[in-house]
């Protein structure tokens, strides 16, 4: 059943070939043989999962079911979930039982997925590598050794697996796109306003947006028409009308304009890589697709914008964490002050703290208009590169990451090095504009992805773009070695 | 540029961050290289550029005035380290 | 040396709005601890804030009411600092681009002379939660059910010399936003709450003293005598050879002495910036007119339209305009008896105000409503009573006795106006006191209050005094 995408999970369903109960039991049971040398779930919740499973069959025989009723899925451990701990890969929230749903999780509930766990992390999202998660490393099922990305490390590699059909993720400045095309899957960052953020932990407010992990484009489109639309309890949600992504998928792409950033083919994009994406355009071409160079000049400002934008919001998101509430407090706590900061200090790692100190720094007296000032203009400059862009062309593409998947510690010793690997995505993040990665081939028996971004609202067209592809090509039904060797 | 210790100590207690004596050497690299790296902005001309503080060009939706959240408390409190007669307890308060 | 204060006062004025100011929850006062908390004033992980139009709506009220300039676009900023009443570890306040800048208002001093006081500007916030401090084994208990109820905060430009001009500042800020209907001014619930920035500067000096800033001025009386002990404070540092430094005080009643406050001891650094969970808060015209036709007559406008319809005293007019209540009061018994506007004045000031005091009620729980009142005033007006019988059944109805005429008829006190009657009275008063007329007569003319005196207490005071002065004059004359 697992080797089926989500799509035919969903038409197998409908046509009753098997029950939600048992797919649910055998993603269980695979979960439970596979993901030890995997590390991709924090909390699995096999029982609710079952009891839900069940309740879609019931659903399912009523005639009462729709497209996603019966899916198993996984949440990434950002979103909160009622009665579920959602730890945020931190320690900090290691005993945290949330008393709600996000609006995420809530939809997708509402549509009868079944929700299979909740996936590993870098902490509080900050990571691109999915080694900063208080639960430990999640591992690439391509290669062990090798991280899967991150931070939306843990449900990159459970999708990869097949241990789920599909997970949800965040994408803060290359989240879910960057693990997907490490791990060979299909991952899809929505225009900012999109989905709702309510009730997903915040890491940085302007930045943050909820989207999916999945084997294909056709399935991407299935859950981001759940989870998608207006929320009255997020100021920052559009009330726009959400269209059938699943409808215009097969449309045909031929005079598709695609431009190519120069930027994106600088030095540090590695040779094989450089191959794989130059082999997809080729695919894109051969589809009727014109193909141009477009330039954007202030790319490379996108990564020291984003490490002054990104720190200082989280910052102050993450000062509600101080040992009141919720969340870990320090035993040694002696009068106010103490409590506060040895509470923080035990309770956030090492990367969090990096940020929360760079970011306190950018706002502080005397920095703020020379960093987090500075950094807004940069930002508003970078977004109009975008902006010009798609003026001429409907899609951008190019590599979502310089390399292949690195091997876990390689890159832990510089924060500098690993924050260089998010060169490609973090762009359409301070733009807010959507962006997906979908598999294009294997480097060194590593998977490789091609990045998609379009303008604004434009996750049909990408959707459309992705699945045209993924109809020439088998690169996203190619699964790791079954033990992961 | 490089941070000092003492820079970096007040950052930390802003922050409410306690740094072990061990931890503070390598933390004052990584932030003192971080702090170089987004340096690079400095050369940026961004003369009579708007800063972009969000990227939606949207205004600020307002809610009606309605009470629709009820007591949850004992809910809510189910998290906290420390609570009793419903107040959160937190060590003494001096101001 | 001869010294100037300067004070500039930051006025915190909660919104009397039913939800808070990002969430649903509501912000009555005296709940039970963190009964009124939600997950957003809790700042639980996750949860983001949504605007409340009502607490927009009251903000330009004010902004319109002291003629400033309303904001087409105003931002919310984080103020980012660490205290256990404050839920997410930031404050959203405004800070850059504040709602309302500008306008002013008049104070009027003891002295009757006015003064114009500047407002610098008025902002929206949160309120914090509140620590408490009774013993929880060496801990302090956090109530949240206040934090994220609505606060306008108001500044003021450092316009004010002393503090009774600050108390006077305070008391036309609180009255303007009862009239306006924006906040309940209640000081005992902290509805209505003060921060004091006092220095001290040589007199004709140009530039400021470095100045303190005082909390916790929660009546008008504190926030007189914490002034003034701040202002003999100041100077006494600079005059023994000191220097005064920067800091945030605590004014402690019980002492009535200001304190540093402990934990603003380190100089604060609240890294503001634009929250990035809200968006610019954007008013077009049709907002700001809708609000402008719905301001009600604000108290200096109504003042001088008592003083020019009713012909009232601008004494008589400042008191009845106190409270937008008490004036419609006046307006309704002036209505209603159709009479001498000054009579219905003086009633209202005079018993009505006084039984109000004594009884410890507001205009609104008056025992005798506007439309009583105006009852008895028309039988004081045609001389069905006098005066005097008159606060006899103004005390009589406010007991519950009954309407004006009910009482005046079950007691009989309907006064004598028949001149034979009186007449009759007066011949056996002048019976009675044979010497007195006779010393009268010889030019005692004092005696003549001694004769009016004896002709009231012959009629239980019943007799119309007028008339009882002419006739008398006329029969003791022989």
């Amino acid at each position: 059943m697992h080797t089926k995408t989500l799509a035919e999970l969903s038409a197998a369903l409908q046509a009753r070939e098997f029950s939600s109960e048992a797919l649910t039991g055998h993603y269980l049971e695979r979960i439970g043989r596979l993901d030890p040398a995997l590390n991709s779930f924090v909390t699995v919740t096999a029982d609710e999962a079952m009891a839900a499973a069940a309740a879609a069959d019931r659903r399912i025989a009523a005639g009462e079911a729709g497209p996603l009723t019966g899916i198993p899925i996984a949440h990434k451990d950002i979103f909160c979930t009622s009665g579920v701990r959602t730890s945020c890969g931190s320690r900090m929230l290691d005993n945290f039982v949330s008393p709600y749903d996000a609006t995420v999780v809530a939809r997708l509930k509402a549509a009868g997925v079944v929700m299979l766990g909740k996936t590993n992390m870098d902490e509080f999202a900050m990571g691109s590598s999915n080694e900063t998660s208080f639960y430990g490393p999640v591992r690439n099922p391509w290669d062990t050794a090798r991280v899967p990305g991150g931070s939306s490390g843990g449900s990159a590699a459970a999708v990869a697996a097949r241990l789920a059909p599909g997970a949800t993720g965040t994408d803060t400045g290359g989240s879910i796109r960057q693990p997907a095309a490490l791990t060979g899957i299909t991952g899809l960052k929505p225009t900012y306003g999109r989905v709702s953020r309510f009730g997903m932990i915040a890491f940085a407010s302007s930045l943050d947006q909820a989207g999916t992990l999945t084997a294909s484009a056709e399935d991407a489109a299935l859950l981001l028409g759940a989870m998608a639309g207006f929320d009255d309890k997020d100021s920052t949600s559009v009330d726009r009308e959400v269209p059938d992504y699943s409808l215009h998928l097969n449309d045909s792409i031929a005079g598709l304009r695609v431009g190519i950033p120069v930027e994106f083919f600088d030095e540090g994009l590695a040779g094989e890589n450089r191959v794989r994406i130059e082999q997809a355009l080729d695919v894109y071409r051969h589809l009727g697709c014109e193909i141009v160079e477009v330039s954007l000049p202030n790319l490379a400002l996108s990564v020291p914008t984003y490490y002054v934008v990104a720190p200082a919001e989280c910052s102050s998101n993450l000062s509600r964490f101080d040992g009141v509430r919720f969340g870990y407090r320090s035993e040694q706590s002696g009068d106010l002050f103490d409590m506060y900061s040895r509470s923080r200090g035990e309770g956030f790692g090492d990367e969090v703290k990096r940020r929360i100190m760079t970011g306190t720094y950018a706002l502080s007296a005397g920095y703020y208009d020379a960093y987090y000032l500075k950094a807004q203009q940069a930002r508003q400059l970078i977004s109009a590169d975008f902006k010009a862009a798609f003026e001429k062309v409907d899609v951008l593409m190019g590599p979502t990451t310089p390399t292949p998947a690195f091997e876990i510690g390689a890159k832990t010793a510089d924060p500098i090095t690993m924050y260089l690997n998010d060169i490609y995505t973090i762009g359409v993040n301070l733009a807010g504009l959507p962006g997906m990665s979908i598999p294009c081939g294997l480097v060194d028996g590593l998977p490789v992805g091609l990045q998609l971004m379009g303008p604004a609202f434009a996750e049909s067209r990408l959707l459309q773009t992705a699945h045209a592809y993924q109809k020439e090509t088998d690169w996203h039904r190619q699964l790791p070695a079954a033990d992961f060797g | 540029m490089s941070l000092s210790k003492a820079e970096v100590e007040n950052i930390a207690h802003l922050a409410r961050l306690q740094l072990g004596d061990d931890e503070l050497p390598n933390v004052i690299e990584n932030l003192s290289r971080i702090i170089e790296f987004v340096d690079q902005l400095q050369a940026v001309d961004t003369t009579g550029v708007e800063p972009m503080a969000h990227p939606l060009d949207m205004v600020q939706r307002l809610r009606a005035d309605a009470v629709t959240e009820q007591d949850q408390r004992d809910l809510y409190q189910a998290n906290a380290p420390a609570v009793e007669a419903g107040l959160y307890l937190v060590p003494k308060v001096i101001e | 040396m001869e010294w100037e204060t300067v004070i500039g006062l930051e006025i915190h004025a909660q919104l009397n709005t039913s939800s808070k100011i990002f969430s649903a929850a509501a912000t009555a006062y005296g709940a039970e601890p963190n009964t009124q908390a939600c997950l957003v004033d809790l700042g639980y992980p996750g949860v983001l804030p949504v605007l409340n139009v009502e607490t927009v709506r009251k903000a330009v009220k004010f902004g319109l009411a002291v003629g400033a300039t309303i904001s087409r676009r105003s931002v919310f900023a984080r103020k980012n600092y660490f205290y256990p009443d404050l839920p997410k570890g930031y404050q959203i306040s405004q800070y850059e681009l504040p709602i309302v800048e500008g306008g002013e208002v008049e104070i009027v001093l003891e002295d009757g002379s006015r003064k114009r006081v500047g407002i610098t500007r008025a902002h929206l916030e949160e309120d914090a939660g509140k620590s408490l401090h009774e013993d929880f084994h060496g801990m302090s208990g956090i109530d949240l059910n206040r934090a994220g109820t609505p606060l306008v905060e108001i500044v003021s430009e450092p316009d004010m010399r002393s503090a009774r001009e600050a108390v006077a500042y305070m008391k036309t800020i609180h009255q303007l936003v009862r009239y306006l209907e924006i906040c309940d001014g209640n000081m005992q619930e902290g509805s209505f709450r003060c921060d004091a920035n006092v220095s001290v500067r040589p007199k004709g000096e140009h530039a400021f003293g470095t100045r303190a800033e005082l909390k916790n001025l929660n009546s008008f009386r504190f926030i007189e005598k914490a002034i003034n002990f701040e202002v003999e404070r100041q100077i006494d540092i600079i005059e023994s050879g000191g220097s005064v430094s920067q800091e945030t005080r605590l004014y402690d009643p019980n002492k009535d002495e200001t304190r540093p406050m402990r934990s603003k001891e380190e100089a604060n650094d609240y890294r503001y910036f634009p929250d990035p969970d809200l968006l610019p808060v954007v008013l077009d015209d049709a907002f700001l007119e809708q609000i402008a036709i719905g301001l009600p007559e604000l108290p200096a406008a109504k003042r001088q339209r008592f003083c020019a319809e009713y012909g009232l005293s601008e004494y008589d007019a400042d008191v009845l305009t106190t409270s937008r209540e008490l004036a419609d009061y006046f307006e309704r018994v002036v209505a209603s008896s159709g009479g001498d506007p000054k009579l219905a004045a003086n009633w209202v000031m005079g018993e009505l105000s006084g039984a109000l005091n004594k009884a410890g009620l507001d205009i609104g729980a008056s025992r005798v409503s506007s439309a009583a009142l105006a009852d008895l005033l028309r039988r004081i007006a045609d001389n069905t009573i006098s005066g005097k019988i008159a606060k006899e059944v103004f005390e009589a109805m406010w007991e519950g006795e009954g309407a004006a005429d009910d009482i005046i008829a079950a007691r009989g006190l309907t006064q004598i106006t028949d001149s034979s009657a009186i007449e009759q009275i007066i011949d056996e008063v002048m019976t009675r006191f044979p010497d007195q007329l006779g010393q009268f007569r010889d030019g005692k003319d004092k005696l003549f209050g001694f004769f009016v005196g004896q002709v009231m207490k012959a009629t239980s005071g019943k007799a119309n005094p007028a008339q009882v002065n002419e006739l008398l004059r006329r029969k003791l004359a022989g």
